[in-house]
C-alpha cells in the first residue's frame, strides 16, 4: 500500500512537470528554458551517482564540456546532422567516463572528488591547448542542422520540444535506472559498500558503470546545449561548472528525484537575474553553498517531500 | 654557463629553481591540509582562498600602512590564521558528524565568496609586491644566477616544513596531537581540551597557507585567483602522497615541483598536465598513495 502511494506520487509529480514544461514557452523566452532544460538533465546525471551512489564527483563538467565540444565539432566541421551530433557527443562523454571512472573508483570519499577535480582539470588544459576547441573563443556558430532530414532546429519551437523530448526520456531512464535491481544495488552500496561486498556484489563494477552513465547523461545535456547556443567553450569544461552543477543538486535535494530539476531551475533563474552583477555571482553562489549545508541539507525538494510524507 | 643536450644550464637550473619553489609551495599547503584532515577529517577547499587572503594582507600591509615583508611574514599567517578559528567556530564545528563531503562543499562555497570578493574589487590582473630590500639581486654560481629572494623561499619553506614535522611527530603536543586524530574521545577523557586543540589546528593550518602566500607574493603577483588553481594541483599532490604522513606530504610536495620545473624544459606542452598524470599511474600502481594506508 505504501509502495503503491509512493508511486503514486511520482507518476502524479511527473505528469506536473511534463505539462508544466509544454505550456511553459507561453510564459518563458524558449532559449531560457532550454537552457534550464539542459542544465536540469546534467543536475540528474550528477545526482544519478552522488545521490544514489554517494559518490561526489567534482569533475563532471568534463564529461559536459567535452561533450559539447565534441557535438559541436561533429555538427559544423564533419557536417553531421544533429542527431548524429548529439550521439557523437554522448559517445565521448561515455569514453571518457569510463576512463576517468575506472581510475576515481580505486579511491573512496574525499578522494574520489580530489581525483574527479584533478582529472577535470587536466583535460580542462588539453582543451586549451587542443587546436579544434578553439581556446578562448570556443567553436562558434555550430549550425543547428535539420533533425532527420525533415524537422528544422532553427526554428525555435522545433528545437525546444526536441530539447524537451529529450529531457523527458533521458529523465524517465534515469527513473528505470534507479528502480532497477542494479539501482537497489548502488542504494545497498551507498549506505554499506562493506555489507554490500560480503552479499557477493563486485562493487567496483557497480560503481563503474554507474559513473559511466552518469557520465553519458551529462554528455547528452552538454550536446544539447551547444546545439542550444550554437556554441562550445571553455566555461563549460571548467571547474566553476563543476561546482554549479553540485549546487544546483545540492538546492533541490540530493538524492531526490526531481530535487535537481528544481535546482536548476532555479540556479539558471537567480543567474539571469544576476548577470549584471559580474563576480557577485560567485559570492551568490557561494553563500547559498554555506546556507544549504548548514541548514538546509535536505534542499527544497527533500524539505518538500518530508513535509508532505510522500516520496518526490 | 655551459650546455647539457642542447639545454643551457641557465635555462635547466632556473627551471629546476622554479620547481623547487613551486614545490615548496606545494608543500606547505599539502601539510596544511593534511594536518587539517587528520584532526578534523574536513578536506579543506579555502585553501587556495586562503593562500590568497596572505598574499593580500602582505599587500595591504605594505600599501596602506607601509610594513614590509619582514612584518607581514609574521602579521598575514596570524591574521589568516584568526579569521580560520572564526570560520571553525562560526561553520565547521557543526560539520563533524557529518559525511565529510559536506566540509568540502562547505569549503568550496566559502572559497567561492573570498575570490568572488576580491576579484570584484581588484579584478582579475595582478598586483605587484616588491621584495623586500635585503634580499634583492642575487648570486652567479658559474652554472645559474640566483637571485637571493628565491633561494630565501627555498630554505625558510623547508625550514618551516621541517619544523611543522619535528613539532608533530618528536614533541609532547605532537604526540596529543596524533593521539587525539587516533581517537578523540580517549584522549578527551585523559582531560585534553581536544574541541579547542581542533580549532587551533585549523587556524595553524590556514597559517601555512596564508605563509606560503606571502612569500609568493613578490614571485607571482598578487591576484584573487592566485589560488583557485593552484590548490586543484595541490589536490592531486594529496592524492598521489597520501594524507597519512607529514613528511610524505612534505616529500611529496617538493619531488612534484621538481619533476614539473623538469618537464618545463624538455616537454612544455605537458607542464600544466605532468602532476596529473603522474596521479593517474600512481593510482593505477599504488591506488592508496605513495605515503598512504590504505584508503
Amino acid at each position: 500500500m505504501a509502495n503503491a502511494g509512493r508511486l503514486q506520487s511520482e507518476v502524479i509529480a511527473f505528469l506536473l512537470m511534463a505539462c508544466a514544461l509544454i505550456v511553459a514557452p507561453m510564459f518563458a523566452y524558449p532559449v531560457f528554458l532550454m537552457k534550464a532544460l539542459c542544465f536540469a538533465l546534467f543536475a540528474c546525471a550528477f545526482n544519478l551517482l552522488i545521490g544514489y551512489v554517494g559518490l561526489l564527483s567534482f569533475g563532471h563538467a568534463l564529461f559536459f564540456g567535452w561533450a559539447s565540444y565534441v557535438c559541436a565539432h561533429a555538427a559544423k566541421v564533419w557536417g553531421f546532422s544533429p542527431e548524429l551530433a548529439i550521439a557523437s557527443g554522448t559517445v565521448a562523454a561515455a569514453g571518457l567516463g569510463t576512463i576517468v571512472g575506472a581510475l576515481a573508483i580505486r579511491r573512496q570519499g574525499i578522494y574520489f572528488a580530489m581525483i574527479t577535480l584533478a582529472l577535470a582539470q587536466m583535460m580542462y588544459f588539453f582543451a586549451i591547448q587542443a587546436p579544434f576547441t578553439h581556446g578562448e573563443d570556443g567553436i562558434q556558430a555550430v549550425p543547428r542542422g535539420t533533425l532527420f532530414g525533415f524537422i528544422d532546429l532553427a526554428d525555435q519551437t522545433n528545437m525546444y520540444i526536441t530539447v524537451l523530448v529529450i529531457f523527458l526520456g533521458c529523465f524517465l531512464l534515469i527513473y528505470r535506472i534507479i528502480n532497477s535491481p542494479f539501482g537497489e544495488v548502488l542504494k545497498a552500496i551507498r549506505e554499506n559498500e562493506t555489507r554490500a561486498i560480503s552479499l557477493g556484489y563486485r562493487t567496483e563494477r557497480f560503481k563503474l558503470l554507474a559513473f559511466v552513465l552518469s557520465a553519458t547523461f551529462a554528455g547528452v545535456a552538454g550536446s544539447t546545449k551547444a546545439l542550444v547556443f550554437q556554441l562550445a567553450s571553455l566555461t563549460d569544461v571548467d571547474w566553476p561548472m563543476s561546482g554549479e552543477v553540485i549546487l544546483m543538486t545540492l538546492v533541490g535535494g540530493l538524492g531526490t528525484l526531481f530535487g535537481p530539476v528544481v535546482g536548476a531551475f532555479f540556479i539558471v533563474t537567480l543567474e539571469n537575474y544576476l548577470t549584471t552583477m559580474g563576480q557577485w555571482v560567485f559570492v551568490v553562489q557561494g553563500m547559498i553553498f554555506v546556507v544549504c549545508v548548514l541548514l538546509f541539507r535536505r534542499g527544497i525538494v527533500g524539505e518538500l517531500a518530508q513535509r508532505l510524507r510522500i516520496k518526490l | 654557463m655551459f650546455e647539457w643536450f642542447g639545454i643551457s644550464s641557465q635555462a635547466l637550473f632556473g627551471q629546476l629553481l622554479i620547481g623547487l619553489i613551486n614545490g615548496s609551495f606545494y608543500a606547505l599547503l599539502s601539510l596544511g591540509l593534511a594536518v587539517i584532515f587528520g584532526m578534523l577529517n574536513i578536506i579543506n577547499f579555502t585553501h587556495g582562498a586562503q593562500y590568497m587572503l596572505g598574499a593580500f594582507t602582505a599587500f595591504f600591509l605594505l600599501q596602506y600602512a607601509g610594513i614590509g615583508y619582514w612584518w607581514a611574514i609574521v602579521i598575514a599567517p596570524l591574521v589568516v590564521g584568526i579569521t580560520g578559528i572564526i570560520i571553525e567556530r562560526l561553520f565547521l564545528q557543526w560539520l563533524y558528524k557529518l559525511d565529510h563531503l559536506y566540509g568540502l562543499l562547505l569549503t568550496f562555497g566559502l572559497a567561492l565568496i573570498f575570490e568572488g570578493t576580491f576579484r570584484n574589487f581588484f579584478g582579475s590582473s595582478g598586483l605587484p609586491y616588491t621584495v623586500p630590500p635585503a634580499l634583492q639581486g642575487g648570486q652567479n654560481l658559474g652554472f645559474m644566477f640566483l637571485p637571493n629572494y628565491r633561494a630565501w623561499v627555498v630554505v625558510f619553506s623547508l625550514a618551516v616544513c621541517l619544523t611543522t614535522w619535528f613539532v608533530i611527530e618528536r614533541t609532547k603536543l605532537g604526540s596529543y596531537l596524533r593521539a587525539a586524530t587516533e581517537n578523540p574521545t580517549l584522549v578527551r577523557a585523559f582531560g585534553i581540551n581536544v574541541p579547542r586543540m581542533i580549532t587551533l589546528t585549523y587556524g595553524f593550518g590556514v597559517a601555512l597557507a596564508a605563509l606560503a602566500g606571502v612569500m609568493a607574493a613578490p614571485i607571482y603577483n598578487v591576484s584573487p585567483q592566485m589560488g583557485a588553481n593552484l590548490i586543484i594541483v595541490v589536490f592531486a599532490v594529496v592524492v598521489i602522497g597520501g594524507m597519512g604522513s607529514i613528511m610524505g606530504a612534505i616529500v611529496t610536495g617538493f619531488g612534484l615541483g621538481i619533476i614539473e620545473g623538469l618537464t618545463k624544459v624538455f616537454f612544455p606542452e605537458a607542464s600544466n598536465t605532468v602532476i596529473f598524470i603522474i596521479m593517474a599511474i600512481v593510482l593505477l600502481i599504488r591506488p592508496a598513495g605513495l605515503f598512504g594506508r590504505g584508503a
